[in-house]
């Protein structure tokens, strides 16, 4: 045990336990409900989450909320069989009447034993804080409004202003029947600026944001209001300019930072461990062939500090770590939770996540990148005679079986004879996973992360995760322009 | 593995709980207040391979209080409706009352514009289904999908049924509630040829279980629309017509209300700001709102401000007839509300329908798009860009499956080149609709 770790423990409980009359002793009872006849592994997800909302339009803050969260889920797992109960209320009651509803699952079979707790080592990636506490909310609305001042301020085109400040405190316990005990007390911060530019008829949207898990003031210190504002006026008055894009295969230049989304989509669903074991994804069987260009390394890593994606341990109570996906180009690992760990006879991998505890785990990103390569980002762009240079992106999606996957530009550029030239409106880039990651001929010398903005959403359920590259070429993709 | 759920229980227990919440909100010193209060209970199975894969027994419930102190305004929700929580949203919600700032057009809808009538809308019909039962109709559903000739394997079939109560309560003395169940099934399978894998699904939903498709058609149903899709090829680039299966034509109609929405419209983010009156779309085009249908997916007698819900026509003859307002946004534009707070409610459009093979035969050359991916419409400036997958038409007929291309133009042009729509009318959702030939958008492929 190191020595944070006690502490978080006393805090979750005491957060999610003591006032229904429990403690952690109380759980392997509470364990053994769920772990019937049959089940081989049963666990318990104890949550409580604090959210705060301010959200400013028309230079006012005109709407703020607080939500309470929170609750037990209770999970079952007997071979490929999940029996999943929720309830909102944490007593021992709730706890055997959940526990009895999810080892329904099955009715015969050995009764296991509950192990005796065995407490995650783990290094805390952030401070166990309430991020919402230490600002005011008079300096809350003041942010917020200090973003509105500059928003305004930096072009006389800024027709709309709306700016938002979120803060969640969560805090959470997980025990299971195979010994894990586990706690961990997650901040997570996000301030947001969106603008409408209006200029000869024609309106255009900017919008730029960012956070991470750190207190709300930090937020602040940075000059966040300021630096978001500024920004997502500078891409209204870019797109104001923008001329249609063009459609058909074209080399692409992404840029450094949140364009990373490509690697979460295009790679990243397909390495997750419940689509190999089912044998749905694209990449399934092809572990240690290769799967992308040379100089290609993609990671998963959940431990970097303060970042939105980060956990300190992960739903199932496991430490999170950096997990090599793809090195050099060749396939070398899958994120993995305990389930499909087992399953596919690998370890897990500390990606066992869950939107809430009424949502059952499963294998998730955290914060997913691409390491840095060798070139000048400037000599990728002087490289490439007719292309787009793609700089921000508002979303994507893919198809993990068929590969197939598309991302939004909502910043970019033409390229010609190796000059970046006019801005285009945004377009959908279409590829396939493997084969798109096979055209990375060139890796720029600047990874940069996301601003924390990420929100990933699988079947149904949204985590917030992060994102990264350098700048990268991309020597064909399809571009889903106007102009053909 | 069943949870008892007694629906009449618990819709008194959330209205005497709206109630004490309002009461509480006025003598803390709120001058009106609003309550939102829901419980919903439901059971999901899920099998693949033949097999049980996941059993899961839901219960949500929730409770939101606005309060309004002179023009400012709070909220505040939380998952727990007891009573000493109850006392704690209220508190917190009067406490962030203190921070936002005046608002002229805060505050509940007019009086005069509360619902009176509250009909039975005949949405309520739960579904006295055994953990056991479910199961054997998602195994039925995926066994004749499996036994397709071509079918690779499954990636799972589920049946979700639930039931629910929803309060909506306010200070002007106005209480209204409904119960409402939702029932379907879905079921995906995985296909696989020479140059890879294609997987597609299809899906049942109704309010009454006995409306659901038969689980064998549904099955069979998703095995086709899988197997349709192998051996897919890169379409040409270039300007062409585009038909978009009923499913997608579904969110061209939510794409148009997200333009017509009253918070899209006061914060100048819609393309359609402005254009009261303009036609928008041919004159044989209609669209109204019917929030009143008997079984029909999002009816309810009032909206969320708990005004009165109407039949709304917001295309009228290919005009844009009437915008899409709650009290509030409604104040902002200096408008009257349309009862649309919390959105649209079963939308049904008024056209000439025609046939698949007649829609097909007027494209001549172009795609049939029966897939979309990403986010890629902006409602600003109603620019669309999105990866699909679909068929090759030429000479009128389908030819092949085609995928990884994109389809691009802008929602103004192509609500302007809505030259056709199918009588294929998907009833699943709150949107109805067939097919809708667009003349000409650009085509990203090869």
């Amino acid at each position: 045990m190191t020595s944070h770790t006690q502490p978080l423990l006393d805090q979750a409980a005491e957060a999610l336990l003591t006032p229904g009359g429990l403690d952690l002793d109380a759980l392997d009872a509470g364990l053994g409900h769920a772990l019937g006849a049959g089940i081989d592994y049963a666990d318990l997800y104890f949550q409580r989450s604090w959210h705060e909302a301010w959200v400013l339009e028309d230079g006012e803050v005109k709407e703020a909320s607080y939500n309470i969260d929170g609750g037990v889920g209770v999970r079952s797992l007997a071979g490929e069989k999940t029996g999943f109960a929720y309830s909102n209320q944490i007593t021992m009651e709730a706890l055997a009447e959940t526990g009895r509803t999810a080892a329904g699952i099955v009715r015969s079979g050995q009764r296991q034993a509950v192990a005796p707790r065995v407490v995650t080592a783990s290094t805390s990636r952030y401070a166990g804080i309430d991020p919402l506490a230490g600002l005011s909310a008079d300096e809350k609305v003041a942010m917020l409004k200090e973003a509105d001042r500059v928003a305004r301020a930096a072009d006389p085109s800024v027709s709309q202003v709306s700016a938002s400040l979120t803060g969640v405190y969560e805090v959470v316990l997980v025990r299971a029947s195979d010994g894990t005990l586990a706690a961990d007390v997650r901040p997570l911060v996000r301030l947001n600026v969106s603008v409408i530019a209006v200029r000869d008829g024609r309106r255009e949207r900017g919008s730029a944001g960012g956070g991470g898990r750190h207190p709300m003031v930090r937020l602040r210190d940075e000059h966040a209001p300021e630096r978001f504002a500024k920004e997502a006026v500078r891409q209204a008055l870019v797109n104001l300019d923008a001329v249609d894009a063009p459609a058909g295969q074209m080399p692409v230049v992404l840029g450094a930072g949140w364009p990373g989304i490509l690697l979460h989509e295009a790679v990243g669903h397909g390495l997750e461990g419940d689509f190999n074991r089912k044998g749905s994804s694209a990449f399934a069987g092809r572990m240690g062939e290769r799967v992308a260009a040379p100089g290609v390394t993609v990671v998963d890593d959940g431990t970097l500090a303060d970042r939105r994606g980060s956990l300190s341990v992960d739903d199932e109570g496991t430490a999170t770590q950096c997990t090599t996906l793809i090195e050099d180009g060749i396939l070398t690992g899958y994120m993995q939770d305990k389930l499909n760990a087992r399953l596919m006879g690998m370890a897990p991998t500390g990606n066992a996540r869950r939107e809430s505890f009424a949502h059952m785990p499963m294998p998730r990103m955290t914060n997913t990148y691409m390491r840095a390569g060798q070139d000048d980002p400037a000599d990728i762009i002087k490289s490439v005679s007719r292309g787009i240079y793609a700089v921000s992106f508002g979303g994507g999606q893919v198809d993990i079986t068929s590969g197939k996957f598309v991302f939004s530009a909502s910043e970019a550029y033409l390229i010609e004879d190796g000059r970046i030239t006019a801005p285009v409106k945004g377009a959908t880039l279409i590829g396939n996973g493997p084969e798109a990651m096979g055209r990375v001929s060139m890796i720029g010398h600047d990874l940069a992360l996301d601003t924390g903005i990420g929100v990933c959403g699988k079947e149904g359920q949204g985590v917030p995760v992060g994102v990264g590259q350098p700048t990268l070429k991309l020597d064909e993709l399809t571009v889903g322009g106007t102009q053909s | 593995m069943t949870q008892a759920f007694d629906a009449v229980a618990q819709q008194s227990l959330l209205e005497t709980r709206a109630e004490a919440a309002l009461a509480l909100a006025r003598r803390l010193g709120a001058d009106a207040c609003e309550v939102g209060a829901s419980v919903d209970q439901g059971v999901g199975v899920n099998v693949r391979e033949g097999e049980v894969e996941t059993v899961e027994l839901s219960r949500d419930q929730g409770i939101a209080v606005t309060v309004y102190v002179g023009q400012r305004k709070g909220s505040a929700s939380s998952t727990d409706a007891s009573e000493a929580s109850i006392r704690d949203v209220v508190e917190k919600a009067m406490a962030i009352a203190r921070y936002t700032g005046e608002d002229p057009a805060s505050g509940l809808a007019p009086a005069e514009l509360m619902a009176r009538e509250l009909p039975d809308l005949d949405v309520h019909h739960p579904w006295a289904l055994s953990t056991e039962e479910a199961v054997e109709l998602a195994l039925a559903c995926e066994s004749a999908g499996r036994g397709q000739a071509g079918i690779k394997s499954s990636d799972g079939a589920g049946l979700s049924s639930g039931e629910g109560v929803r309060v909506y309560a306010n200070s002007h003395g106005f209480l209204g509630s409904q119960r409402g169940s939702r029932h379907s099934l879905s079921c995906m399978l995985i296909a696989e040829d020479e140059h890879g894998m294609q997987r597609d699904y299809d899906y049942t939903s109704a309010r009454d279980p006995r409306e659901l498709l038969a689980p064998e058609a549904v099955g069979e149903s998703a095995a086709r629309r899988t197997l349709r899709r192998l051996g897919g090829q890169r379409p040409a680039t270039g300007r062409m017509p585009v038909l978009f299966d009923p499913s997608l034509a579904t969110g061209l109609v939510g794409s148009f209300l997200g333009a017509i929405a009253g918070g899209a419209l006061y914060r100048q983010s819609s393309f359609l700001c402005d254009r009261l009156g303009d036609a928008l779309f041919p004159e044989w085009f209609s669209l109204q709102e019917k929030p009143q249908l008997m079984r029909g997916m999002a009816s309810s007698a009032f909206d969320g401000d708990g005004v009165a819900t109407r039949d709304n026509v917001f295309v009228d003859q290919g005009r844009l007839a009437s915008y899409m307002l709650s009290a509030y946004s409604a104040r902002r534009l200096g408008m009257e509300t349309t009862g649309n707070a919390g959105g649209a409610r079963n939308l049904r459009l008024t056209a000439p329908l025609e046939s698949r093979e007649a829609l097909l035969a007027r494209m001549d050359r172009g795609v049939l798009v029966t897939e979309l991916m990403g986010q890629g419409v902006n409602g600003v400036t109603g620019d669309y860009s999105r990866g699909a997958a679909g068929f090759w038409v030429e000479n009128g007929r389908i030819q092949h499956p085609v995928e990884e291309f994109t389809i691009a133009g802008n929602l103004a042009t192509m609500f302007q080149g809505l030259i056709g729509v199918g009588d294929d009318i998907d009833t699943r959702g709150s949107i109805h609709t067939g097919s809708w030939l667009i003349d000409e958008m650009t085509v990203a492929g090869s």
